[in-house]
């Protein structure tokens, strides 16, 4: 196994809120292997789209990073200045944000937002080395060169989102992470972008962090999986594990939760509400909604423990 | 004004045309009123399937064609009957936080109804309808009443909304992306009390989705839509598990599924949409199996099967 590119160690993110500080991200640890598919899944709330904005140290007040450490290969990123972690973003960690094709400049060329960011970075380029380098782009996403040309508005989704992969890979990050790409496209459309990120990641050599809630594509897609509930990583484990052999008892409702095509009637939802991030409940924070639960289980919290390659944070698992 | 004969609800070659564009284009659905279905209507963005929401609610007017409830055409109804098919006839929208005023407590979205069609003839009455049709949902009254909108969770508004509806025991719920915005874990949940009314109440329930799977799930029969015309029709199982379009064929293997067997990447990345020229099938750019006549002529829905219905040039049917 070679070494980690991306190391979260007990990554923990607040938000002060007028009755009480809220933990989003709580004590979360897990590494990332050079040229893997890594999942992040959750139900919304789960903390999930916080942890990738705190890997590249976004948070916003009243949000704060209150714990722990990120590493990419030897740099610990809580030891960068602002301007060096700025150079870092997109150079070294590349962010795809939620809904990032509506975040394209509606009055800017897809041409002159790419050159932007290279120009932000300090890539000091001729205009025809960035034309080069545009079109090169662009082809790398399955798009025509002709798009450089075009706004927003002319493309459709799918464009607009292979526009943003793009952007995401102009500087050859190491690492990729990818929020819920594709949550507004069609199924079809999907697919292909989803062909086309892991294409670009291959020839990139870049691992990719993908968040969702979506346990189709997650095992369509990623190595492994790490399971979020209430800001905690409840299960990590290789994909095709987690699928035939979930430990966690809410990764296993959520798989039962999803319609399948194959049969029909199988999907049950999960009874009961995810918690309040500033209320949780004691012990486990899954207790109240567990078939499962037991004394232990309301007293105490499970932590995260290694069981071969799978790791659960159940008393039973 | 009931026809105890007529379907329930009827389109009759429907077209809805915004200024130069076809939002729905020549359609014709019937809903039986005998026997209580689920039909789901899928499609992608832009296929047509919120203009035939806004139609079966009579909420616009075709621009040809007919929509008729109970064998009478929506928009000749009298005053007493536009009331009555107000009633008869609920709709749940996709988004569960837009149809709530933040000012007023949820109360309000189900007292409304139950004051507006004299429902109840004393507050006591009301409330024991407004509890019933709560529990009917899987909520518990003492958590949803007296609460202010923000403070439910997406969930749970959106089995108010189906409460609502169920309040004014109505033939008919059209149901517009009513999981769409909600997660995972709860789609199950919702899905499944439509379900219930369904089989329960005897409410017949149009459920309009882009989500094959979910459709899959609940509807028993579907409605595959492709840019504002049908591609293919018919009974669920044998629509999904058998498709014959070639859309409906890209949909099925377009769905990641839950499973170890990692084939879902492989395609190639696909053609552009592009636009075609009059005429011709509107699926031809895209399509694997496209013919010369494909170019030329538009396939019309032919009856494959007793329980079928395919618009495509490879699948020469009986005429509908």
């Amino acid at each position: 196994m070679n070494a980690a590119v991306l190391r979260v160690e007990g990554l923990r993110v607040a938000y002060d809120h007028p009755l009480g500080e809220v933990r989003a991200v709580d004590d979360v640890w897990f590494n990332l292997r050079p040229h893997e598919r890594f999942g992040l899944a959750g139900e919304s709330g789960s903390g999930k789209s916080t942890m990738a904005l705190a890997i590249l140290r976004l948070i916003r007040p009243p949000g704060r990073i209150d714990g722990g450490e990120v590493w990419l290969d030897d740099t610990r990123l809580s030891s960068l200045s602002d301007d060096a972690m700025r150079k870092l973003r997109l150079a070294g960690i590349a962010l795809v944000p939620q809904g990032s094709m509506n975040s394209l400049n509606p009055v800017l060329r897809i041409r002159a937002q790419i050159a932007d960011a290279l120009g932000d970075h300090g890539t000091t380029l001729s205009r025809r080395d960035i034309d080069t380098h545009v079109r090169d782009l662009l082809g790398h996403v399955g798009l025509p060169p002709g798009v450089a040309e075009m706004y927003p508005h002319e493309l459709s989704g799918g464009m607009k989102q292979r526009a943003c992969i793009a952007i995401a890979i102009c500087l050859r990050p190491k690492v990729i992470i990818a929020d819920e790409p594709t949550s507004a496209l069609d199924v079809v459309v999907q697919r292909q972008v989803m062909a086309t990120l892991a294409r670009v990641q291959g020839e990139l050599g870049a691992a990719v962090i993908l968040v969702g809630h979506d346990m189709g594509l997650m095992a369509q897609f990623v190595d492994r999986l790490g399971v979020m509930y209430a800001g905690r990583l409840v299960e990590i484990a290789p994909i095709a594990e987690i699928i035939t052999a979930p430990k966690h008892p809410y990764t296993q409702m959520l798989i039962a939760s999803l319609p399948s095509l194959e049969r029909k009637g199988m999907m049950q939802g999960i009874p009961g509400l995810a918690p309040l991030l500033r209320d949780l409940p004691s012990g486990c924070a899954f207790h109240p909604r567990c078939p499962k639960a037991t004394d232990l289980c309301r007293t105490e919290r499970p932590l995260l423990r290694d069981l071969g390659d799978h790791q659960a944070a159940c008393h039973f698992a | 004004m009931a026809d105890s004969t007529a379907p329930l609800i009827e389109l009759r070659g429907a077209t809805k045309i915004y200024g130069r564009i076809a939002a729905l284009e020549d359609f014709s659905l019937t809903i039986d009123a005998a026997r209580p279905t689920i039909t789901a209507i899928v499609g992608e963005s832009g296929s047509g399937k919120t203009t035939l929401a806004r139609l079966l609610l009579g909420l616009v007017a075709p621009t040809s064609g007919q929509v008729l409830y109970q064998g009478r055409d929506l928009h000749a109804l009298s005053g007493g009957e536009r009331r009555t098919f107000r009633r008869d006839v609920q709709a749940i929208f996709q988004d569960p936080y837009g149809v709530y005023n933040p000012f007023y407590r949820v109360d309000h979205v189900l007292t409304t109804p139950v004051a507006k069609f004299r429902l109840a003839a004393t507050r006591t009455e009301a409330r024991a309808l407004i509890e019933d049709a709560l529990r009917a949902v899987g909520l518990r009254s003492d958590e949803i009443l007296g609460r202010y909108p923000h403070q439910l969770s997406g969930g749970q508004r959106q089995r108010v909304m189906v409460a609502r509806a169920l309040l004014l025991h109505p033939h008919l719920i059209v149901a517009d992306e009513p999981v769409s915005m909600v997660d995972a874990s709860l789609r199950a949940t919702i899905l499944g009390s439509l379900r219930q009314l369904n089989q329960e109440r005897g409410i017949s329930i149009i459920y309009i989705t882009h989500d094959l799977a979910t459709a899959y799930q609940v509807a028993d029969n579907i409605i595959v839509m492709y840019r504002a015309s049908v591609a293919e029709a018919g009974d669920v199982e044998l629509v999904v598990k058998a498709p014959k379009h070639p859309y409906t064929q890209l949909l099925v293997a377009s769905i990641p599924q839950v499973s170890t067997e990692r084939t879902w990447l492989d395609e190639q990345e696909g053609r552009p949409r592009t636009d075609v020229g009059d005429g011709g099938c509107k699926f031809v750019a895209r399509c694997p199996v496209a013919i010369p006549v494909c170019r030329q002529v538009a396939p019309m829905p032919r009856r494959t099967e007793p329980d079928r219905v395919v618009a495509c040039h490879h699948h020469a049917g009986a005429d509908t």
